[in-house]
Parts: C-alpha cells; sequence; structure tokens
C-alpha cells in the first residue's frame, strides 16, 4: 500500500518535508506513525510517542486506530492553533 | 456567498455583516466575533504572527461546524473568514457572525462556532519576536475545556 503523508507547522518544518508518498505495510494512522518513528533522526524525535501529535485521514480528524482506506492521504501535525 | 474563507487579506465586519443579513427580514439578531493579533503572549512581545492552514481540510472542517451549529441552534446564516500567512499586530485574524431570530440563538451560535474552531480546525500559528526570534504557538487546555461546555471532547491540546 502506498499512501500520501502531509506534514504540517512545527513537525513539517523538523522533518524537513511538507508531502511523501510512502510505502507502507500500515493499516491504522498508529502503525504508519510507528513506521515514520522507525526512520530515526528527526522522524523519531517529532512523531515520538508522548508527543502531542494529531492526525487526519482524508481531511477528516482520526485517531491512533482509525483504519487506512486505499491510497489515503495522512497528515500528522501538532494540536491546533487557530482563531 | 460561500460560508467560509480562508485568505491572506483583511475583512470588512460591516460588509460582511451587510451580506450576511440582506434581503432576509426574518433577522432580528447578528452576533460577530472578531480575533485580532495581540502585541504579546505568554509574556514574549509579537511582532509577527504566521498563520498556516491546511487548504481543503481546513475549510471543510469549518463547514462541518457550520452544519453542526445549524443543527443546534436556531439560525439563519453563518460566515467565518480566517486569515492566514504572516500578520503583524492590531490586523485581524478570524471573523464569525451569526444571524437569527432572536439574540440568544446567534450569541451561543457564534461561542460555539469559535470553541470549536480553536481546537478543531487545521490552522497554526507561528510567532515572531521584534528580536527575530521564532516559537510555534501551544495549544491551550483551556481551549479543549471550552469546548466540553457544547458536550465535544476535543483532545487537541
Amino acid at each position: 500500500m502506498t499512501y500520501t503523508v502531509r506534514f504540517f507547522a512545527s513537525i513539517r518544518e523538523a522533518v524537513g518535508v511538507g508531502s511523501e508518498s510512502v510505502p507502507s505495510q500500515a493499516t491504522t494512522v498508529g502503525q504508519l506513525r510507528d513506521e515514520l518513528v522507525a526512520r530515526g533522526g528527526a522522524w523519531a524525535e517529532s512523531l515520538a510517542r508522548g508527543r502531542a501529535v494529531r492526525a487526519s485521514v482524508n481531511q477528516v480528524m482520526a485517531s491512533e486506530d482509525t483504519p487506512l482506506p486505499t491510497g489515503a492521504e495522512v497528515a500528522f501535525f501538532p494540536p491546533v492553533t487557530g482563531g | 456567498m460561500s460560508r467560509v474563507r480562508i485568505q491572506t487579506q483583511d475583512f470588512d465586519l460591516s460588509q460582511e455583516v451587510a451580506e450576511l443579513r440582506a434581503q432576509d427580514q426574518r433577522v432580528g439578531a447578528v452576533c460577530t466575533f472578531v480575533g485580532t493579533v495581540r502585541d504579546r503572549n505568554d509574556g514574549l512581545s509579537v511582532s509577527t504572527l504566521e498563520l498556516e492552514h491546511y487548504p481543503g481540510m481546513t475549510e471543510s472542517s469549518i463547514e462541518a461546524m457550520i452544519d453542526e451549529a445549524f443543527r443546534r441552534f436556531d439560525i439563519y446564516a453563518a460566515r467565518v473568514i480566517h486569515r492566514v500567512g504572516p500578520l503583524q499586530p492590531l490586523d485581524q485574524i478570524v471573523l464569525v457572525a451569526v444571524t437569527s431570530a432572536h439574540r440568544g440563538e446567534s450569541f451561543q451560535a457564534c461561542e460555539f462556532l469559535m470553541d470549536y474552531l480553536k481546537t478543531q480546525a487545521p490552522f497554526w500559528k507561528k510567532e515572531q519576536t521584534p528580536e527575530g526570534a521564532a516559537r510555534w504557538v501551544d495549544a491551550r487546555v483551556s481551549d479543549d475545556a471550552a469546548l466540553a461546555r457544547w458536550g465535544i471532547k476535543a483532545g487537541n491540546a
């Protein structure tokens, strides 16, 4: 499976990429996060367990156990601060 | 006119309200909220505030919030404008405007939409101090608590 993975705000800055296609075995948001953490370096640091990381699937807010549809667009970002 | 606009340019409160209630003789109440850029946050001076968003999701998430406001409150129209890009102190950031027959519904829907937007719409603020130091703004637990009053669990901060 390949997902489009997007990053925003401080996480985008830390990993140095806004969007990429990610070949993956993951079937949930949490599993995909684990795969990215396994890359090490800035990935491991900015997406580490215990850090406040929010996610969306196909542009709807998601949780760690949200399943990933085929070809989903998944985004990881820090808590939102608009308004 | 669309209910949600994300834009870099400023907005005119009077014009937005005039459009929102135009030709609608049922309207007896208009409630608006305007958020502006402060010159201080968490004890630090702020010279520039940069707003990032998630094009597409930001609009659709706010549309869903307005749908929910229509389900909860007896309102006639609602509009949300949120600016992105670099802003300075005194600049307007966000507008929420709601119309209804009586004031109570407009007041409530306006506050509901702001509380919802603060914790669920994908925007991120980055502050710059006059000395050039930059930091991403932290989410506030108090904003989650504000949404919880409406019976919605936020879990953002």
